[in-house]
């Protein structure tokens, strides 16, 4: 109800209307969507979390735990916005939450009749069973009846901005103490306050609507300014709100205080709120909350509440508060009932000490004030005003045990479960906290740790000093996902990574697969075709005639100086010292526990030059790898490493009429096998172009690399492709090359390997050199575990039908001991039949035998072979 | 989040920075020379020193260089 006059905030000259669950109400500009509420006489606004209570306004500030809307329509709807922090604009749309069908008629009040059935703990007592009872029965039921606003399906569409400050002094909380600290700052000073703006002080930056919400390390301030929330929609422009990033010579907190509410029977009712917001509401936005008001405990607001015009009766306690959808009456100490629409809550404050606290700030227990207060610190912020503890000393009112007392508003929890949990044994607060959830909803506790930990103290005969508090973390409040991200969402945190020969892939209507951040080439389907088709066309184009693939995202590596050779020699597990110029060598890499880390090809380009590939996948990797090493451990080398993937582009050309298709734009270089031998390099021209030639195979068949200049990247594939028209080049993508690789067991890190394959797992200890005195990974191949027999080795399947990547292997149909795993699988455009290469303990001692892959229910026997499918001779290779 | 004092680029964001676990475990110069015990010593053990804790970090997103740092692992202070 509005009084005639008064309201510090509020314009009365001009009315704006908004709606709240489809009602239309006018309020005043400056009004809060509680204060507004409240002024049109509105006090039940949402249904409590587990019992489906009627509730309603408790506070007037970031404390509140009850009044939470949704506010805003469609995808810019927000769930779970405190009604005390909204400000007011013409034409706000709220609804309530957690009831259906309405807030007045909810079915969900039904389990407020059962709540005997809730309990503390009732978590772990009750929904017991199978797994699968947890996922289709208890979960669904549980996340449709306890809950808060559903979050929009929609892509938020506002965006969000993120700032960097720093300063001197960094003063949070806009109140007299904070505001007077700011005035005789030094230095930069900024003041983050949460309300509206206000005065601004000569000197010092001013923050308005901007909420500190986290502490961390080295006096680093995260907040959230909101910047539109308060415009309509219409008039919004720019972010919607602000992340602060603030790192500061110094801070002040200056975050104030919370009046705690009183513990009895009906605590929660509508109209039942703390005398401290009352007089707020009064004082700030002429609003009266009742006219028959009940005010308990400590009731030094009562005069100012009579001469709003209130009619006010004050009782040092309550032993209860009844009503349905809002207070009507109370049975006072003499156990007589009062009639009164407004039950006002005095009792004693707790200063806001989380900002102190998140960076590890003690706190200590003032029994005088019955309150936690900051522990000064030189490693801490200074604390000024009532978040130093200068708040009024107000003789804390006994809680009454009784049916509907509550402790926890938000989270529903009673003192009896308080009680219950203490009898069960529940007597650490931090114990307590978890199993009862109490301080656990969205607005830690600010409301209700005070009270259950006294509460805990009285049950042990302790005091809430030796209960102690949980441990305040942040957010203060809550923060939108929006704001923490930012602009870093889609390509601007995850960017993607094009070749110089994209264009032409999309030009040929490639399917795109992302490896990593590249978008590479997948398969290139015709008219009519499926993935299925394309890629065993593609493939068996590769084996018979030419095909040609988008290398470009390979990993390279530069690598000069002195000791470059040597260096190779200790990182990789084969020989490198005798390595020629112009000559290339497959080369396998471990981690110093023995495991293969990367494999690839490395040229000796010069003397004191070699080129490295890696995986596309893994490229940064390496380089820190071979930088951490050649930094910390081998100083004393003389190598330089550099990055350049993405300098240059690389085709691969590939198949029995490669040598063919080169030979018609190739100059400056002899292609035949004696001139050109597998694994050596040439450099030559294509179109005008320099380029490196490399004879590198991951087909098995005869293959040539072209590397060039990125900037000439789709030039140089436009002449080769174009070029192979008369031989009906193919263009093949990541699907058709995994298909000719596995076909000739070549492995594919991160595939066939996972952190725990060693080089002889995969068959590969012909490329280790046991002769080296070192390189990483040697001493760990000589572990006991790493030459046991039964150790899971990699071989080819042939399996009856087709078996998905990551089966199961066992030795019989029925087993459930497990073998081994399927790293890869598909069709075999040679053979066409599935294939598939495993990892299966004592693998090879198995080839020639037979293994069950087990999936879902299946189970499909599968011949165990060689992992080389194709060309075991090798005889391809030189075309 | 911390500010680490980079020797070659001063004081900085963690968010530049890698952390590379605890220091001072010199590769030994002849692995194969050691028994079983001791490279599994050098391989998977750290001391997990709550207090002063010499550890190494890298400039990932700035100079790229490794460097070591002492720092109380209970109050997250850097000492020189």
């Amino acid at each position: 109800m509005r009084v005639q006059a008064g309201g510090a905030r509020i314009d009365r000259n001009r009315t704006i209307t908004f709606t709240f669950d489809r009602q239309k109400l006018s309020a005043h500009p400056g009004d809060t969507l509680a204060s507004a509420l409240l002024a049109n006489g509105i006090h039940l606004v949402g249904r409590s979390f587990k019992y489906h209570r009627p509730r309603g306004i408790v506070s007037a500030g970031a404390e509140e735990p009850n009044a939470l809307v949704t506010v805003g329509e469609g995808a810019l709807a927000e769930p779970n916005s405190r009604a005390t922090m909204i400000e007011l604009y013409d034409g706000l749309v709220a609804r309530s939450q957690n009831a259906w069908p309405s807030v007045n008629f909810d079915l969900g009040a039904l389990t407020g009749a059962a709540s005997r059935f809730f309990p503390a703990g009732f978590y772990y007592k009750t929904f017991l069973g199978s797994a699968q009872r947890w996922t289709r029965l208890y979960e669904p039921f549980i996340r449709r009846m306890a809950g808060l606003g559903p979050a929009p399906t929609a892509p938020d569409p506002d965006h969000y901005d993120k700032m960097h400050a720093h300063c001197e002094t960094l003063v949070i909380g806009g109140g007299v103490a904070g505001r007077a600290a700011a005035a005789v700052a030094s230095g930069r000073v900024i003041l983050l306050d949460e309300g509206s703006p206000q005065d601004t002080i000569k000197g010092v930056s001013l923050l308005s609507r901007t909420t500190a919400f986290g502490r961390y390390d080295d006096n680093l301030v995260m907040a959230v300014e909101r910047v539109t929330d308060h415009l309509p929609p219409a008039q919004r422009s720019g972010p919607r709100q602000r992340l602060w990033q603030i790192r500061a010579g110094k801070i002040i907190l200056a975050t104030g205080a919370h009046q705690q509410p009183l513990v009895f029977p009906g605590n929660d009712l509508p109209g039942v709120m703390l005398a401290s917001a009352a007089l707020t509401y009064l004082r700030d936005f002429g609003v009266l909350v009742g006219r028959r008001i009940i005010l308990v405990g400590d009731d030094s607001g009562a005069d100012k509440l009579r001469a709003g015009g209130a009619e006010v009766t004050c009782f040092p306690a309550i032993s209860a508060a009844h009503g349905r959808k809002r207070v009507s009456s109370v049975t006072a100490p003499d156990c007589r009932r009062h009639v009164c629409d407004a039950v006002l809550m005095g009792g004693h404050w707790q200063p806001a000490i989380h900002l102190h606290s998140h960076v590890g700030g003690k706190s200590v227990f003032d029994a005088d004030k019955h309150c936690f207060v900051p522990v000064a610190d030189s490693a801490q912020p200074f604390s000024v005003g009532a978040c130093a503890g200068e708040v009024p000393a107000v003789t804390p009112v006994p809680p009454v045990v009784g049916p509907k007392a509550f402790i926890d508003l938000q989270n529903d929890v009673t003192i009896a479960d308080i009680d219950l949990a203490t009898r069960e044994g529940f007597v650490s607060v931090e114990h307590l906290k978890r199993y009862t959830t109490t301080g656990m909803a969205t607005d830690q506790g600010k409301l209700s740790n005070l009270n259950a930990l006294s509460r805990l103290a009285d049950n042990l005969a302790s005091t809430p000093g030796a209960v102690g508090t949980t441990t305040f973390r942040p957010p203060y409040t809550p923060v939108t996902f929006g704001a923490l991200a930012g602009h870093d969402r889609d390509l601007l945190i995850d960017p993607a990574r094009h070749t110089p020969v994209h264009d032409w892939h999309v030009a040929n209507d490639a399917k795109f697969e992302d490896v990593g951040q590249w978008k590479r080439p997948w398969f290139y389907p015709r008219a009519g075709e499926d993935m299925h088709r394309a890629v065993q066309r593609e493939c068996k184009a590769v084996r018979n005639g030419v095909g040609m693939l988008d290398a470009s995202t390979l990993g390279k590596i530069d690598i000069q100086g002195p000791d470059a050779a040597a260096f190779l020699n200790l990182v990789y597990t084969n020989a490198w010292l005798k390595l020629d110029i112009g000559r290339a060598r497959y080369g396998v890499m471990c981690q110093e526990d023995g495991m293969v880390f990367d494999d690839g090809v490395t040229v000796r380009v010069g003397e004191q030059k070699f080129i490295m590939f890696t995986t596309t996948g893994n490229a940064a990797r390496v380089l820190d790898h071979l930088e951490d090493y050649l930094q910390t451990e081998w100083p004393h080398l003389k190598v330089w490493l550099t990055s350049v993937t993405e300098h240059w582009a690389a085709a691969v050309v590939t198949g029995p009429q490669a040598r063919a298709l080169l030979s018609k734009v190739v100059s400056g270089t002899d292609l035949s096998n004696q001139a050109f031998p597998h694994l050596a390099m040439r450099e030559a021209r294509i179109a005008g172009h320099a380029v490196r030639l490399y004879r590198i195979s991951f087909t098995g068949e005869l293959s040539y690399e072209v590397h060039c200049d990125a900037r000439f990247g789709a030039a140089v594939w436009e002449a080769l492709f174009s070029a192979g028209a008369p031989f009906g080049v193919t263009p093949y993508g990541t699907e058709s090359m995994h298909v000719l690789r596995a076909e000739k067991g070549y492995i594919i890190i991160g595939q066939e390997t996972d952190g725990t394959v060693t080089p002889d797992d995969l068959g590969l200890s012909w490329a280790i050199a046991k002769s080296k005195p070192d390189f990483i990974g040697k001493r760990s191949l000589a572990r006991p575990d790493m030459l046991r027999a039964d150790r899971k080795q990699l071989v080819g399947l042939l399996p009856v039908s087709p078996i998905p990547e990551g089966a199961q292997i066992t030795a019989h149909a029925g087993d459930t001991a497990m073998l081994g795993h399927v790293t890869s699988s598909y069709h075999s455009p040679t053979r066409n039949c599935p294939f598939a290469l495993g990892l299966v303990a004592s693998g090879r001692t198995r080839i020639g035998t037979t293994v069950h892959a087990r999936f879902g229910d299946h189970s499909v026997t599968c011949a165990v072979i060689d992992a080389v499918l194709y060309d075991p001779e090798g005889v391809r290779i030189d075309g | 989040m911390l500010l680490i004092p980079c020797p070659h680029c001063g004081l900085r964001d963690q968010i530049e920075f890698r952390s590379g676990g605890e220091s001072d475990r010199a590769r030994p110069a002849d692995p194969s020379g050691l028994n079983e015990a001791d490279w599994a010593e050098y391989l998977f053990l750290r001391r997990n020193e709550k207090g002063l804790h010499r550890e190494r970090w890298n400039h990932a997103s700035g100079c790229g260089k490794w460097f070591t740092l002492t720092r109380d692992t209970r109050t997250h202070r850097f000492v020189s």
